[in-house]
């Protein structure tokens, strides 16, 4: 399980990384998207790979760690609304700049040196 | 027990929480009052009305800042576990030197920032007053909280109400610059929940406090993977910072915001530090085991550069706006040359240079908009154009701030250095530190003499009909009340620094700090999902049926 897991964790988060670094806001949208499901399962691991255990204290069995639960699901509430913003906003910059590029011209038609490393 | 007895002693139980508590509500008023769909016209009474209730909260805001640091200056530690949770369990706030003196400094900038910004730029988009409060609720919560988790939640509060207040005014180039800023701080969040699960898998615990008893007790092998964790933590941190791979994205954003919250974005690379010094400078400090120091080998290189860097792009700067957003990453490279030291007394002189340092920004950033408004259509570009309206007031104004950003006697800046440069006396990178803190003064000094002498000097003459239109009083007295308040500082430099040197050693004192957050309960005698010593953690139950 834990190999499983580690593997799928990575290859979302490179999955994630990947998208990130397109040219386009729809997938770094998902990039981001990706990369934090990858995050929260990342921090559900943290809490070790438990079976067979109950979350929440009893006096019988075996207990999983509590605490990384509740972080997660803070994390997923907070996750959701700032991707519900950045589609938001990338909507908005489409509208203002004409273009989905992240930098709000189209590499092709710029009308100077714009490398997409220089400032 | 009268009246005023009962809401006195509610409000002393209550203190800390207020500066989080206070502008959320008042964010959500202004939310319920409305913005009048945002056909906002200058003179509304309904504008009017939403800028009394913000001003009036955040001088409220700024009283109970500053009775709390009163209050921290006596070295009270004050605890405040929320929801009466005790510490290791629940989430405490904590208002120690430190966090005292950031609130004070976040509150005092608010005040004449707002004041500015009800000049007009809080009508040209909506609810300007209403993410300002949840900005100041963010930093406030990040400022006074004692759990690593909850620096996260309230470091996305802060962030989210920057997102949109950076694109406030809206136009091209500020949405250019807001999707960058967003996307680039979502990944850094998703970094940041890397870094707090590795802490918490070796650790168990996110309690500040309690982390700063457990690093020491971990062995080599988890002391690896808190490394590992504490540094992902650290290009977060930087990265909100603004240090040297990961401050790309400053001078574009801070440029292309609105002068008020650029000012008040002066304040959030300064949240930056502060988690620095909390985990870095705190937690994994001498007394961190095998973590100890993580940080060492990268802060203080990575802080020199910044300086470089920093003070170079100002030189090339080509708009005042973006020499100053440069100016601003010099000067946290400044700040965190001394936290790298990792020295009490660097501690301190890094601490009194913040203040210093986050006022004349904030300054520089309102001198900004007003010079800019003045010079018709070349703005802030720094190319010969009409002369502006006042040449003598804003001249001076930029003087005094620039020479307080250079660092020229007798003005703060310049003791701020003198104390870090003093600080690293016997550090063995100590010619580092002064080659390149005294060479960037110099170069800053060049650049914003520069830049003063295109503004006011090389002044086209046929093209006399310069513009009033940003010279108001109320601007302009905004404006000055903060360069003023870098003033005060320099009269008030004995005291301050007593408090800085106060709030250093407070930082290096764990049991006290641990016995205060912790209590009789915490510490070894909490029953925690992971045993003190490290190693791997299994769940223990608390035997026979223990109650919570």
């Amino acid at each position: 399980m834990e190999f499983l897991v580690a593997s799928g964790i990575g290859v979302v988060s490179a999955t994630g990384i990947y998208l990130l670094l397109r040219g386009r806001t729809w997938p770094v949208v998902l990039g981001l998207s990706l990369l934090g499901y990858a995050v929260n399962v990342f921090i559900f691991a943290m809490g070790r790979l438990w079976q067979d255990a109950a979350p929440i204290l009893s006096t019988h069995g075996r207990v999983a760690d509590p605490l990384p639960q509740a972080l997660v699901l803070t994390a997923i509430v907070i996750g959701f609304a700032t991707t519900g913003f950045v589609i938001e906003l990338a909507l908005r910059s489409r509208h203002e700049t004409d273009t989905d590029h992240v930098d709000g011209h189209e590499p092709a038609s710029s009308d100077g040196p714009h490398g997409s490393g220089s400032p | 027990m009268n009246l005023s007895e009962v809401v006195g002693t509610f409000f002393q139980a209550h203190l800390p929480v207020l500066p989080v508590l206070l502008p959320l509500f008042t964010a959500a008023a202004l939310l319920l009052m409305g913005d009048g769909g945002g056909q906002a016209n200058h003179g509304g009474s309904l504008l009017r009305r939403r800028r009394m209730v913000s001003l009036t909260s955040v001088i409220f805001g700024a009283l109970l800042a500053w009775r709390l640091m009163l209050e921290a200056a006596g070295g009270t530690l004050t605890v405040y576990p929320l929801g009466a949770w005790p510490a290791p369990f629940g989430i405490v706030l904590v208002v120690d030197r430190l966090s005292a003196l950031m609130l004070a400094l976040t509150w005092t900038i608010a005040v004449p920032v707002l004041w500015y910004a009800t000049g007009g730029w809080d009508a040209h988009g909506r609810h300007f007053h209403a993410l300002f409060h949840f900005q100041l609720m963010g930093l406030s919560g990040a400022f006074v909280t004692g759990d690593l988790f909850n620096l996260f939640v309230f470091f996305e509060v802060l962030l989210i109400a920057s997102y949109v207040l950076l694109v406030h005014g809206q136009g091209r180039a500020r949405f250019r610059a807001g999707l960058h800023f967003v996307v680039l701080n979502l990944a850094a969040s998703a970094l940041f929940l890397v870094g707090l699960a590795v802490i918490y898998g070796v650790t168990g615990t996110l309690n500040m406090a309690d982390l700063a008893l457990r690093v020491g007790k971990l062995g080599a092998q988890e002391a690896v993977l808190l490394k590992a964790g504490a540094l992902i933590l650290l290009v977060v941190f930087g990265l909100k910072a603004a240090i040297v791979p990961l401050y790309l994205w400053l001078p574009g954003t801070y440029a292309a915001a609105c002068a008020p919250v650029a000012a008040l974005f002066a304040i959030m690379t300064k949240v930056g530090v502060y988690s620095i010094i909390r985990v870095h400078a705190v937690i994994l400090d001498n007394g961190a085991g095998h973590a100890a120091l993580a940080a060492e080998p990268w802060l203080l290189p990575v802080a020199l550069v910044t300086i470089a860097l920093g003070v170079l792009g100002a030189l090339a700067a080509h708009t005042l706006a973006r020499l100053v957003s440069y100016l601003t990453v010099a000067s946290v490279g400044t700040i965190l040359a001394g936290v790298g030291l990792f020295t009490p007394q660097a501690m301190s002189a890094a601490l009194y240079y913040m203040v210093h340092s986050t006022l004349v920004m904030a300054a520089l950033f309102l001198l900004v908009e007003l010079v800019a408004s003045q010079r018709g259509d070349a703005e802030d570009r720094l190319q010969p154009a009409a002369p502006v309206a006042q040449p003598v007031l804003l001249g001076l104004m930029t003087l005094l701030g620039a020479a307080s950003a250079a660092g020229l006697p007798p003005l703060p800046g310049f003791m701020g250095k003198l104390m870090i440069l003093e600080s690293s006396a016997p550090a063995p990178a100590q010619a580092w530190v002064w080659t390149v803190v005294l060479l960037g003064g110099f170069l800053t000094l060049i650049g914003l003499a520069r830049a003063g002498s295109i503004l006011f000097w090389s002044v086209l003459a046929q093209d006399s009909q310069s513009s009033r239109a940003g010279g108001s009083t109320k601007l302009t007295l905004a404006t000055l009340s903060l360069l003023g308040l870098s003033l005060v500082l320099a009269v008030a430099a004995s005291p301050m620094k007593r408090y800085t040197d106060a709030a250093a050693s407070q930082l290096a004192d764990h049991a006290s700090y641990a016995r205060a957050v912790l209590g009789p309960l915490g510490g070894e005698s909490a029953q925690t999902t992971r045993r003190y010593q490290g190693g791997e953690g299994e769940v223990v139950l608390p035997g026979k049926g223990g109650s919570p």
